[in-house]
């Protein structure tokens, strides 16, 4: 009995290493392939420990190459923007929402809630953008559509404040005189910070990772994001491969990219990811837990 | 008399409301403009869109588009590719975030609890055009660590697997995985944890074996928590994640037979073959038949346990 207890719980471990393993080993891939020497990487290929360490790439990268820092501060200046902007118009919507006599609450909630159900699709979405707002090639394309309020964060949000804000403390904020904006600001948003945090850190990460925004609206190099940067250094190296370059310009063809430049870029797009990932998974795991008890 | 004091109450309380609407202003006119608009710009689907005329200017046409769409072989594809890759991603991320959940939960010691689930988590940070940089780091006919480093040591051929259908549907579904079970399998772990210990205690008593406990306690108490996330896979069955399908197979148009969704399909319509009327049909198609579904699998959740269900 004990044993089997005791070997099932080795097993666990066994399964569970096994699993990280597959996790992390393309992870190492990358890594290692952005620090190899580019003529080793072209003659060996990747892999998963480097062979001949080299800093070239991140040199490069960190040094001339003008639009890879470039889309850096653009991706940085899309996600402070639209970070803060849809985090606030969510909690506020979703503390109207927490009003429990507010007149025409379920039909506001009913009407957010309504576009997880239904949408009207890309092409309506891209025609109205792009004829109606003419966002093409503007820094707004990047930030306003798709990502800044999602009916989902707003209903997690709600949830918090109807079951988290005693009512007591709203009433004594009115009795002592103050409008509803700001007991909104010096009262509710203090006691909110965990609820605010964990979707501040999932808005924010859909900004970092975004690459359709880019995909749909953006032609114009001065404002690609990193994500649209990597996928514009694929699209290159098919061309590559498929021989659709070779009746081009060789000087074009040399500028290209490097093998280990695009792993390097790659490499440094996902280092604030995993530099704010402590906070995120302190935060992430119950909202998770909540996002599921809440549907 | 009556009428004017309630009306007076009335006009204080929307007085007193009114910087709570003012609050949710903001969020309220983005969802309009971004989720609203674009369900009245349906009706491109019915038009016989042409670029200069706009889409309320163009000639009606009907459900010509949708005749079209449905008589290309191309519907039938992208139906089956979405519907046959999101039937398996609900049972094996199901299954394999449960056994991933139930391993997490049997170890004791803190701190590799905690490297596990670091680990798990990870793949879901990342973008798909990030996967697609893992994936091709594996893949690429020229660097790639398969062909360069796996197959080459046991003396074989490297090959373009950019350009083998064949292999396609098993790596989508592995990547896949890959992305999200560590994510579902945190969901299910929260469950876990919250079951009451004595429910345990109670079976060892009992000399209930492993597998037992598992199957009598684990399970049933898991329950709830799989109907929600099944319901929110059903509800979405018709979408696919646009990345993964696009993103993560490089766009390589020998794959299309195999990676070709309703979404890439949407997208390329409207990028590529500048096929707007189609696309947008398959667009409604899908947002209709989307929809439905979402109804649909609320309704029979409705009917088995209906605390569970979403609406």
């Amino acid at each position: 009995m004990k044993r089997t207890n005791r070997n099932f719980r080795i097993g666990c471990h066994i399964v569970l290493i096994l699993v990280s393993l597959i996790i992390l080993i393309p992870f190492l891939l990358l890594l290692s392939s952005s620090f190899t020497e580019e003529q080793t990487l072209i003659a060996k290929g990747y892999s998963i420990l480097p062979r001949e360490i080299s800093l070239e790439a991140y040199r490069y990268l960190f040094g001339g190459a003008g639009n890879i820092v470039r889309a850096y501060g653009i991706t940085f200046l899309v996600t402070a923007i639209g970070t803060s902007a849809g985090l606030l118009m969510t909690v506020l919507l979703a503390y109207a929402l927490s009003v429990k006599d507010l007149p025409f609450r379920k039909l506001i909630s009913f009407l957010v809630f309504f576009t997880m159900l239904f949408n009207g699709g890309l092409i309506p979405t891209y025609m109205m953008y792009t004829n109606v707002f003419h966002i093409k090639n503007t820094l707004a394309a990047l930030i306003v559509p798709s990502l800044m309020v999602n009916a989902f964060f707003v209903i997690i949000a709600r949830s918090f404040f109807e079951t988290n804000i005693p009512k007591e403390v709203v009433e004594a904020g009115r009795i002592d005189g103050c409008g509803e904006i700001r007991i909104f600001f010096k009262v509710v948003m203090p006691m909110s910070l965990p609820i605010m945090a964990t979707i501040g850190l999932m808005i924010g990460l859909g900004y970092w990772n975004n690459w359709t925004n880019g995909l749909y609206y953006i032609t114009d190099k001065n404002l690609f994001s990193v994500q649209q940067l990597l996928t514009e250094m694929v699209k290159n190296m098919q061309a590559l491969q498929s021989g659709e370059l070779a009746g081009m310009d060789p000087s074009t063809v040399q500028n290209l990219p490097s093998t280990s430049l695009r792993m390097a870029t790659a490499v440094v797009s996902v280092i604030p990811v995993m530099l704010i990932y402590p906070i995120f998974q302190k935060y992430f795991v119950k909202g998770i837990a909540v996002g599921a008890v809440k549907g | 008399m009556h009428t004017t004091t309630h009306k007076k109450a009335n006009r204080k309380k929307m007085r007193r409301y009114l910087p709570i609407y003012f609050m949710a202003l903001p969020a309220l006119i983005y969802i309009f403009i971004n989720n609203y608009i674009p369900m009245g710009g349906m009706v491109i689907a019915f038009k016989n869109y042409k670029f200069n005329k706009g889409i309320w200017g163009s000639d009606w046409a009907g459900f010509k588009n949708f005749e079209f769409l449905f008589r290309t072989k191309d519907a039938w594809l992208i139906t089956r590719n979405t519907l046959l890759y999101n039937l398996a991603f609900i049972v094996l991320d199901t299954v394999i975030a449960i056994a991933l959940a139930i391993l997490l939960n049997e170890i004791r010691s803190k701190r590799c609890k905690k490297f596990y689930q670091t680990v798990l988590l990870l793949p879901y940070l990342l973008s798909m055009v990030i996967v697609s940089y893992l994936v091709y780091g594996f893949l690429s006919p020229d660097q790639g660590f398969v062909n360069k480093t796996i197959l080459s040591s046991l003396g074989l051929q490297g090959q373009n697997w950019y350009a083998k259908p064949e292999i396609w549907p098993f790596l989508i579904v592995f990547v896949h995985l890959w992305v999200i079970v560590g994510y579902n399998s945190v969901i299910y772990l929260s469950t876990l944890v919250g079951i009451d210990k004595s429910y345990y205690e109670a079976a060892d008593v009992d000399g209930a074996t492993m597998w037992q406990k598992i199957r009598y306690i684990t399970l049933p108490n898991l329950k709830p928590t799989v109907i929600t996330l099944c319901l929110l896979s059903i509800g979405r069955i018709f979408y696919s994640d646009f990345g993964l399908f696009y993103q993560v197979p490089l766009n390589s148009g020998t794959l299309y037979d195999v990676t070709s969704t309703i979404d890439t399909y949407v997208y390329r319509g409207l990028m590529q073959s500048s096929n707007v009327s189609m696309s947008s049909a398959a667009g409604v198609y899908q947002s209709l038949v989307g929809f439905v579904l979402v109804l649909f699998a609320n309704w029979v959740v409705n009917k088995i346990s209906k605390e569970n269900a979403l609406f």
